[in-house]
């Protein structure tokens, strides 16, 4: 085992992230390739390790489930970041917030005149049969117009260097967290590359968050009270909840140390009896938030809640609802709703899908089963999907079947050749396929992370990233490469 | 603060104190044992007793033999009052409040559960049991003082302080409780000559023997004795110290009328125990530290019912954790 030699990388079948076809590093990957090129064999080690202690003392956990015990697992990381240059950065930030201002424009639509119905952009069979439209949100006007205050968009790229939006997360997107632990980890681990200041700084996001969630408070002028409202310790986010009630130095509450009294208002039990609360960062999906409202028999949320909410006495984010719009059948209208609404056209392109309620697109895709990705219209975390070219003949009948009794819930989309970024392997940069999830905040303004979350499937050839199904993640880099 | 919060805080300085009095409770028991003349039957059946814990322990086993006993008060997991379940209860219940203290707090006890079950997985044997009793009571020593010298001086440290302090006065009267009518012979002539002994170890057991000499000059006698662990105004671990701690700390929080009133009751009752009565007559003690108990107890409902959220019983943790989990 030798240093790190670029020459020898096998990452040629793929578009790399930091390597170039021909074995060199691309220009804002120059400074930490021959970084790590110029460190020993053992000093590779020592930065490795180094990562692991802080990830272990710094105790950034993510939890698994077992048969029916939780796990607290060590956040699964890799030292080589990520590197993405500012100047192709600022297309894909002004895309993604295109993409929300539209999307959120569509979700108070839909809860009201449900124009882009009446004038046959979106099919209304596709909101009569969604899952997540709550027909208990119509007419309600919540802050700025705005449904979904924290959105995370997964983006991938391509072989030919194009980076597609593949899904949209708008109900509670989880993640951010260990966005901001990444670079934590990273600056004790890499400290000489933060010196140029050219790597743009992530940590502004908790600050950033806590304004948003401010500027929806109910009570102006009045220094409001925020909570985070998560469902317990057993939830596979807990951690991301804890970090981010910290960061913000709010109170994390459970569901039952709310209250909803007779005036609408949400108060939270303190030792100092009922204190009034103003805005609600809820980590609860819609249907366990309010058993008045939603599902009865849910423990996690507050009575009355919804009732608080429609009154306007508490701001609720993202809103109830706001889910309609993760959908990925909806995701598939995104550049006409873009159209629709902004008269504009999109700037980062959907990765072409086939919609099985469309008679020819299930043609298609029955057809063509051993080609596509096949994923159900509302399942979170990676679950219940077809990875066409890795199936055997009896899961594709499986699914065909499933398909045929639903058409509505599934769509497919062509097997992407995602990029690859460089994971270490004993001491060695062995390709790895990545994607991304960038954070956009919706207030009176817009702002999207500096990057984002770089996940990794860390199983070679594997292209599932998803933290729960062995994927891993790495810190990543937008790198400022303009002259001074 | 939030109630829950409040709640659980106040709970798991409740267990890490049990934990540690629970192992000075059977290191006086077992130096009484090693101290007295064969003929004294002296019984470990006595400590189910003095914890309370006698429906519990019955139905586990089904003799009270010195093995059982001790399986019981250390390492059984279908005892909550045990060494292993109150610092799994504590962990517990700071996972759940991680956010309000400093991360070494929950490093600290995550690493005290860890060590103790480690140390406990093959049972524990008797030569061992010494040594077992004595980290027990050093790594709780080792959380409080990281909670002393990290906490800031807020609510959160007032409750961790209210819940210490107030097992703490319970626990230290069952140590007493040792010396009462249950656990020695009723004959006094037999145990005149080792009356000493027996209260040096009650003594050493709560570590305030040095402490005694220093404050009393006088050989170690009952009455004497008595007094200083209950009535002494300066003993970390004497009752009517820790007593004085929760009214301090009650002080500070809003809505306090009513449980500073409690705790002025409780701490009244032990100001003013006859102790040259008490050291001489082991079935009034007993009976005393019955009441006492129930006044802690009292002052317990009391601190509840001002800060912590009666609800009803949860659901099941399995459905939170099947149902809760929908973060994309």
């Amino acid at each position: 085992m030798g240093n790190v030699d670029w020459q020898q990388y096998p990452g040629k079948h793929f578009y790399d992230e930091l390597i170039a076809a021909g074995g060199a590093p691309r220009p804002a990957a120059a400074p930490l390739c021959d970084m790590l090129e110029s460190f020993t064999p053992r000093e590779l080690n020592e930065r490795k390790l180094a990562a692991e202690v802080a990830i272990r003392t710094m105790g950034i956990t993510f939890t698994v489930y077992s048969e029916g015990s939780t796990i607290d697992r060590a956040w699964p990381f890799d030292i080589v970041p990520r590197i993405i240059p500012a100047s192709e950065w600022r297309g894909i930030e002004a895309g993604l917030k295109q993409r929300v201002d539209a999307l959120n424009l569509f979700i108070d639509d839909l809860y009201h005149d449900q124009k882009v119905i009446k004038d046959g952009i979106l099919p209304g069979e596709i909101l009569a049969q969604s899952v997540n439209f709550r027909p208990q949100c119509c007419g309600i006007d919540p802050p700025h117009g705005i449904w979904a205050h924290i959105c995370g968009s997964d983006l991938v790229r391509d072989g030919d260097g194009t980076v597609y939006v593949l899904e949209d997360n708008l109900r509670v997107p989880s993640g951010v967290s260990y966005m901001l632990e990444n670079r934590n980890v990273t600056k004790r681990v890499l400290p000489e590359l933060f010196q140029t200041g050219r790597i743009l700084p992530v940590d502004d996001y908790p600050a950033q968050l806590y304004d948003t969630l401010a500027s929806l408070s109910p009570r102006p002028g009045d220094d409001p009270q925020i909570v985070v409202l998560t469902p317990g310790i057993y939830n596979s986010a807990y951690y991301e909840h804890a970090y981010l009630a910290q960061q913000m130095g709010v109170e994390l509450v459970q569901g039952s140390d709310l209250i909803v009294d007779d005036d609408d208002v949400v108060y939270m039990h303190t030792v100092d009896g009922l204190k009034r609360v103003d805005v609600i960062y809820r980590r609860i999906d819609d249907l366990f938030l309010d058993p008045e409202a939603f599902r009865p028999d849910s423990m996690l949320g507050t009575p009355g809640l919804l009732r608080a909410w429609r009154a306007g006495k508490v701001a609720l984010a993202n809103a109830p609802g706001a889910g309609v719009a993760d959908d990925k059948v909806v995701y598939a209208f995104v550049p006409k709703l873009i159209r629709y609404y902004l008269d504009q056209e999109a700037t980062l392109p959907n990765v072409p899908s086939y919609l099985c309620m469309f008679d020819d697109d299930r043609r298609y895709v029955l057809d063509h089963l051993d080609e596509l990705v096949v994923k159900p219209a509302n399942e979170s975390g990676g679950y219940g999907m077809l990875i066409g070219p890795r199936s055997t003949a009896a899961e594709r009948a499986a699914f065909a079947e499933r398909i045929q009794a639903d058409p509505r819930n599934y769509m497919a989309q062509p097997t992407l050749a995602l990029s690859t970024a460089p994971t270490l392997f004993d001491g060695a940069p062995e390709p790895r396929h990545v994607d991304l999830r960038p954070f956009i905040l919706s207030g009176p303004e817009t702002h999207v992370t500096m990057g984002g979350l770089t996940r990794v499937a860390l199983v070679k050839d594997s292209l599932v990233v998803n933290s729960s199904q062995g994927g891993g993640s790495k810190d990543t880099w937008i790198v400022d490469t303009e002259e001074d | 603060m939030l109630s829950r919060v409040a709640e659980n805080l106040y709970w798991m300085a409740r267990y890490v104190e049990r934990a540690e009095d629970t192992a000075r409770l059977i290191s006086v028991n077992s130096n009484l044992l090693l101290d007295m003349p064969a003929r004294a039957a002296l019984s470990w059946s006595t400590l189910i007793d003095i914890t309370g814990s006698e429906e519990i322990f019955d139905a586990l086993y089904s003799e009270r033999s010195e093995r059982n006993v001790i399986d019981f008060l250390c390492l059984s997991r279908d005892h909550s009052g045990s060494i292993l379940s109150s610092l799994a209860n504590a962990r517990e219940n700071l996972r759940t409040t991680r956010d309000v203290v400093p991360r070494e707090i929950w490093e600290e006890i995550n690493q005290c559960y860890l060590d103790i079950q480690e140390q406990t997985q093959a049972g524990l044997k008797p030569r061992h049991r010494d040594a077992f009793l004595k980290s027990v009571v050093r790594a709780c020593q080792t959380l409080t003082g990281l909670i002393e010298g990290t906490l800031s001086h807020t609510e959160a440290r007032t409750f961790l302080s209210l819940g210490r302090h107030l097992e703490r006065a319970d626990m230290t009267t069952r140590i007493l409780d040792v010396r009462s009518d249950n656990l020695l012979p009723r004959s006094p002539e037999e145990l005149i000559p080792f009356e000493h002994l027996q209260w040096m170890s009650v003594l050493k057991s709560l570590t305030a023997y040095q402490m005694y000499r220093q404050a009393v000059r006088l050989r170690v006698r009952g009455p004497d004795v008595l007094r200083f662990l209950l009535q002494d105004h300066d003993l970390p671990r004497s009752v009517l110290r820790s007593l004085e701690e929760v009214s301090w700390e009650l002080q500070s929080l809003p809505n306090h009328d009513r449980p500073l009133a409690v705790a002025t009751l409780v701490r009244a009752e032990v100001a003013e125990a006859d102790v040259q009565t008490l050291a001489r007559a082991p079935e009034q003690l007993h009976q005393l530290i019955d009441e006492f108990q129930i006044g802690f107890n009292n002052l317990h409902e009391a601190i509840a019912g001002a800060y912590f959220v009666v609800r009803p019983v949860k659901s099941a943790s399995t459905q939170e954790r099947t149902l809760g989990d929908d973060d994309d």
